[in-house]
């Protein structure tokens, strides 16, 4: 069987996510003995129209790059959305509470008209063209790409966790982010991470978006408990998860 | 003899973000020879009103995944400079600490991973492994090195959790610090080793010399990256940080709606070989002495040299960081509760990126939360000295046959390391 061609892809986003995978240093030959990298143009020159599996970073701002990711998705077989531009929109949805206008104006001022610097409302991946899979965070863990990357490679399925921080964050031992009077939002976000932030004494940022059916009444308990408000909890969910209808 | 060329790199490859080429010439005669950027603007300053001056560095340390760590630090230093917050001595150590550690992440993935296949015949670091073994892994084992460095102090790679308004989530140990000094040590051989092979490959850079402006940070006495006033080449007196507008004095550029900047010339460098060429007398003695070994000298204006004064660099951080830790070290480190109020202000921060100076100004209300940002980042200051290089270049390389122009142009742009991710709120979308 030929090794599956695998091409990497970037729209709007800091481009950190394809730097985990640079990162993953001597573990990137072993998985390049599993797929055939055809493009990938942060890091190679070499460039191909035919591939398999294509891995989609970044957010869908503007009308052309809404067709480009269409074109990609008609070529590859297989679709990842990679880090959080891509499967919730990110950073970038922070965007979406102002009126475009009015976005453009504030860092253009006069050139806001210019046709070039036109933009949209953020859109995920998903909202564009079907993701097959989701590699969260912001940056993504490097481990989980490579677990994605071999699974796809067998003709597996990868499974990701579907539960939140806190049970990550227990099980190494932290002490809750909430008896500092702080808003974690570990409670309601997807893991994955082992609790990366909290370990560092920060709060969850959530930016492995929402764990499907958040335990809303269990988060409304907590926040009850360390006398906080949902508001408060909105202003921090706003940084990655902004339009995240779940909530 | 009729030499027509006419040559279209769209998104040139190994930079970060994407960037067009385009020469059109015919008898000798260029007609248009153009660096265009076609990135997606992403709008942070806009993004950031409305949001707490706590989580202003969480939202702009995502401009770029290489530099996020100088992105997050300028944000809380310009965050700091607005609500009139002073940090502990130990608080400013440590972060300066932290700092050095993406020059040495950045500098090694730029000069190992996007230039030496350039130099050394190849396509991408790929086929290096097979043909080049024993480089390919002294460049990881730095590499690794810078990210474990930062890994840390930042509590991750990318995007750092421990900064806060203030102080820090958390301090390294003093036993995370010895640790840190001997991989440190232990490095050294290994920058040393980097540093021969780029020496051995010097001649396949361009000898290609065109009178510049550079600006970077300067504090007499000191190889400044993260505290300093403006300094330029082109200037006897400093300028402070407060009054970074009156220096990049960003304008639309006739050829491009992109803002470029400028100062005393039609354009202006960052970056490794600017701090070089303002702040080389105060390099530390095995940076002073790779130098030496290059023949770089102060007034270099030779763009290719950047990637020699990054290998500088990485050796500066180095010693930097071992002197950084001794002192802290001694010092003893202190626990520290930073506990920051609310008020209205504005105030600018500054840092030298690993691409060159960087600028941020914040705005907050009385509740603290953001009412205006304004950014302004090396590779857009370099955007137009990379124009005013292709300018001056291109006639010289007319004559080599269409492939080399196009690896020589595509060399140039990739000596400045540019990050156009975070340039993005200046762009030309002239698709070609």
């Amino acid at each position: 069987m030929s090794k599956p061609r695998v091409a990497i892809f970037d729209f709007a986003c800091c481009e950190g996510c394809q730097l985990q995978i640079v990162n993953l240093e001597e573990e990137i030959l072993d998985l390049v003995a599993l797929v055939d990298p055809v493009e990938w143009r942060e890091a190679m020159s070499e460039q191909s129209e035919e591939y398999d599996i294509a891995f989609i970073e970044g957010s869908i701002t503007r009308p052309q790059d809404e067709e480009r990711v269409k074109q990609i998705r008609e070529r590859a077989k297989v679709l990842v959305a990679l880090g959080a531009c891509a499967t919730i929109g990110g950073v970038n949805k922070t965007k979406n509470r102002f009126e475009m206008k009015e976005v453009q104006q504030c860092v253009y001022g006069a050139h806001a008209d210019d046709p070039h610097l036109d933009t949209y409302p953020t859109k995920s991946v998903g909202e564009v063209v079907k993701v097959d899979y989701n590699i969260h965070g912001c940056p993504i863990e490097n481990s989980e790409f490579g677990y994605v990357v071999r699974c796809l490679a067998q003709g597996k399925t990868p499974e990701l966790p579907n539960y939140p921080v806190c049970v990550e964050c227990k099980l190494r031992e932290n002490a809750c982010r909430f008896e500092f009077g702080e808003i974690c939002l570990g409670p309601i976000t997807r893991a994955g991470c082992n609790a990366t932030c909290p370990s560092a004494g920060a709060w969850c940022f959530g930016c492995r978006g929402l764990v499907d059916n958040p335990n809303v009444n269990a988060a409304r308990d907590v926040l009850d408990k360390y006398g906080k408000t949902v508001d408060d909890l909105m202003l921090k969910v706003g940084l990655f998860n902004q339009e995240q209808e779940q909530v | 003899m009729a030499n027509a060329i006419d040559l279209n790199v769209h998104h040139v490859t190994r930079i970060e973000g994407h960037g067009n080429i385009r020469l059109k010439a015919s008898d000798g005669t260029i007609e248009k020879v153009e660096w265009q950027v076609p990135e997606a603007p992403r709008f942070f300053e806009a993004m950031v009103r409305g949001k707490h001056f706590e989580d202003i560095q969480t939202i702009v340390s995502r401009i770029c995944g290489i530099c996020s760590i100088s992105h997050s630090l300028t944000a809380v230093k310009a965050v700091e400079n607005a609500l009139g917050v002073e940090v502990s001595e130990q608080t400013d150590k440590i972060r300066s600490l932290l700092h050095y550690s993406e020059q040495l992440q950045s500098h090694t993935l730029h000069v190992g991973y996007l230039v030496a296949p350039d130099l050394l015949g190849q396509k991408s670091v790929v086929p290096l492994v097979a043909s080049h073994p024993d480089v390919v892994k002294t460049i990881i084992r730095c590499h690794r090195v810078a990210n474990k460095w930062s890994e840390l102090l930042a509590g991750r790679i990318t995007h750092p959790v421990t900064l806060k308004i203030g102080g820090f989530s958390q301090l390294p140990t003093e036993k995370q610090l010895l640790e840190l000094k001997q991989i440190l040590l232990d490095a050294i051989p290994d920058l040393q080793a980097v540093a021969n092979v780029v020496l051995s490959l010097a001649d396949k850079l361009p000898d290609f010399n065109r009178p510049t402006e550079y600006i970077a940070q300067s504090k007499p006495g000191t190889y400044p990256f993260y505290h300093g006033d403006i300094g330029s080449t082109d200037a006897d007196e400093d300028v402070p940080v407060e009054e970074f507008e009156s220096v990049v004095n960003e304008y639309i550029s006739p050829q491009s709606t992109a803002k470029w900047t400028k100062w005393h010339r039609d354009a202006f460098a960052v970056g490794a070989l600017a701090r070089f060429n303002l702040n080389a007398d105060w390099l530390q003695p095995m940076a002073k002495a790779t130098a030496e070994m290059f023949g770089l000298e102060k007034g270099c204006c030779n763009p290719f040299m950047n990637n020699v004064a990054q290998v500088v660099e990485c050796v500066e951080v180095v010693e930097g960081g071992l002197k950084h830790i001794e002192e802290i070290l001694s010092d003893g480190i202190k626990p520290e509760k930073p506990d920051v109020k609310p008020q209205a202000g504005q105030g600018a921060g500054c840092i030298e990126a690993p691409r060159g100076i960087l600028f941020h100004r914040y705005a907050f209300d009385d509740d603290g939360i953001c009412t205006s940002a304004n950014i302004c980042i090396p590779t857009n200051q370099n955007h137009g000295n990379i124009q005013k290089d292709f300018e001056a270049f291109a006639p010289q390389i007319l004559d080599k046959d269409p492939d080399e122009i196009r690896l020589l142009l595509e060399m140039l742009v990739r000596s400045y390391d540019p990050c156009i991710s975070c340039s993005t709120h200046y762009l030309d979308v002239e698709f070609v």
